[in-house]
């Protein structure tokens, strides 16, 4: 089969972060120019070298506009696509896209909130539907409650199978200075926590943080340049089934289903190949339906899967190695940190939760109630 | 009693809760497919066709998931919000009225209510099959 032209046509060569945890007094904007920053310091860029701005923030009607405008750029290509928390990894395969055709040279992804500092709740800029504004349910936990009700009655999956993932985020977490949620997190604690929306506690659910994220990609063929080893992106998929829960075709079986094929098709890889999964965990369910989906375990087998604490740090499946949403930072959309732990793994920058010389990672982002699926397998040059 | 979506007249939300406030709880089948869906549309979301009809329906349903939004008494308390499968196809959020919240179980047969609440009516089931 032929190779796809994206695959490898790209690379990350810049990553920053800023405002992880809590930013008090700087503005979501403050932050991404704060981790723009960061990563043309990463990279040795300059910012008036970028032509190519992509962005999603949960405050802004024209996001991307507005990002270029505090940042003083006056971009060739702008994308501002919101699909939820999944957007930067979208935004990945445009600016791949537009970098592959020429439309520009340097793209900058960025992302940033203060919404714990700044609002002190999750915020959201999503609409209500009317079909289920009436019954009164509290997004994003009620949806993804429905799921987690839904999977446990077909499959037998238990509160504690499903308290594992935030206690084994917990455990990466806690060797990750920039994590927001460290110290001893138990099974116990998770189920004892205060239920939010049934089956789902407080420690069921992701942080509410600040923070920002900036990668810079450029074309392959200059990403030799700078000085930090290149991340290639291998293979990228997005798909999209529904908006809302209710609209949802199967609460146990995400699209994630088919962008998974996908991009591990356009890369080129099995899952022997991956060194690092770095999965969205908005909620402990959610990387449980993730990793049957992208064919890690059988369907209905994600509970039991993750069970024995093979997850936890030194477990042998090296999962969101970070601390996740779960534990170390959610600032209302995630996705681009997914990435950024992904490249930090790769080159090795990762400290005392390094892994053993990864060369390969699968990063998956999800937006909405489900309803976003990106997967991306991102690479190092000896994986072109 | 059957009420065809037309090209030009009002849309398939419309003609849905104007059944809804005269008492009559409908679905959208689609006249090519025959098969229903949920939430109205000018075309069917199964086949693509675009000649919907709306019918009165039994009401009968099915809990495919429920969850118990926990609320403080001031909030209103707990409040169930349940995923309905209606016995003729679609399926609805919806809450199950009749028992403690989270007495509600996935599988429970339902049976719809329309109430008015916050000034308009709404569809909501309580347990059991209808008469």
């Amino acid at each position: 089969m032929a190779v796809h032209r994206l695959r490898g046509s790209a690379a990350i060569v810049g990553a920053g972060q800023a405002g992880i945890g809590e930013a008090p007094g700087r503005s979501p904007f403050d932050l991404i120019g704060d981790a723009t920053r960061a990563a043309l310091d990463d990279c040795g860029l300059k910012l008036s070298d970028i032509d190519g701005v992509f962005s999603a923030t949960m405050i802004n009607s024209m996001p991307a506009i507005s990002v270029a405008e505090y940042l003083g750029l006056r971009p060739r290509v702008t994308e501002g696509t919101n699909t939820g928390g999944s957007s930067f990894l979208a935004h990945m395969q445009w600016a791949a896209l537009a970098l592959d055709a020429g439309l520009c040279e340097v793209a900058l992804i960025t992302y940033g909130s203060n919404q714990r500092t700044g609002a002190g709740k999750f915020v959201t800029t999503s609409e209500t539907v009317a079909w289920e504004a009436p019954y009164k349910p509290r997004y994003p936990v009620s949806a993804y409650a429905l799921a987690a009700a839904r999977h446990m009655h077909e499959f037998g999956t238990t509160r504690a199978q499903l308290a594992e993932v935030a206690v084994a985020a917990r455990t990466w977490a806690n060797l990750n200075p920039e994590a927001f949620a460290r110290g001893p997190l138990s099974i116990e604690d998770v189920l004892a926590a205060r239920m939010l929306s049934d089956p789902l506690t407080v420690k069921d659910c992701c942080l509410v943080t600040d923070g920002a994220g900036a990668i810079i990609m450029t074309r392959a063929d200059r990403a030799r340049d700078f000085p930090k080893a290149p991340v290639y992106m291998l293979g990228v998929a997005a798909e999209n089934w529904h908006r809302w829960v209710s609209s949802m075709p199967d609460l146990t079986t995400t699209s994630a289903s088919r962008s998974g094929p996908r991009a591990m098709e356009m890369a080129g890889v099995s899952h022997a190949d991956l060194d690092l999964v770095m999965l969205y965990d908005a909620f402990t369910i959610t990387p449980v339906l993730f990793l049957e989906d992208l064919g890690f375990c059988p369907k209905g087998e994600g509970g039991r899967f993750v069970a024995d604490g093979k997850l936890r740090h030194g477990g042998g499946f090296a999962l969101n190695t970070n601390g996740g949403g779960l534990s170390c930072v959610h600032p209302g959309m995630y996705g681009l940190f997914l990435l950024i732990e992904a490249v930090r793994q790769l080159r090795g920058e990762c400290g005392a939760r390094q892994l053993d010389a990864p060369k390969t990672a699968l990063c998956h982002g999800n937006g909405g109630h489900w309803s976003s699926q990106v997967t991306a397998i991102l690479g190092l040059e000896e994986t072109l | 009693m059957e009420i065809k979506v037309t090209a030009t007249g009002p849309g398939p939300e419309r003609l849905w809760r104007e059944a809804l406030a005269a008492g009559r709880l409908t679905l959208p089948f689609c006249d090519a497919c025959g098969r229903a869906h949920f939430f109205p549309r000018v075309l069917c979301p199964h086949c693509g066709a675009g000649d919907i009809t709306f019918r009165e329906v039994s009401g009968r349903g099915t809990v495919h998931s429920t969850t118990v939004l926990r609320r403080k008494p001031a909030e209103g308390g707990d409040l169930n919000i349940a995923l309905v499968d209606f016995a003729e196809g679609g399926r609805m959020m919806s809450r199950v009225d009749g028992l403690p919240p989270a007495e509600v179980r996935i599988g429970l047969a339902v049976t719809a209510r329309i109430l008015v609440e916050d000034g308009a009516p709404i569809v909501v089931f309580v347990p059991g099959e209808a008469a």
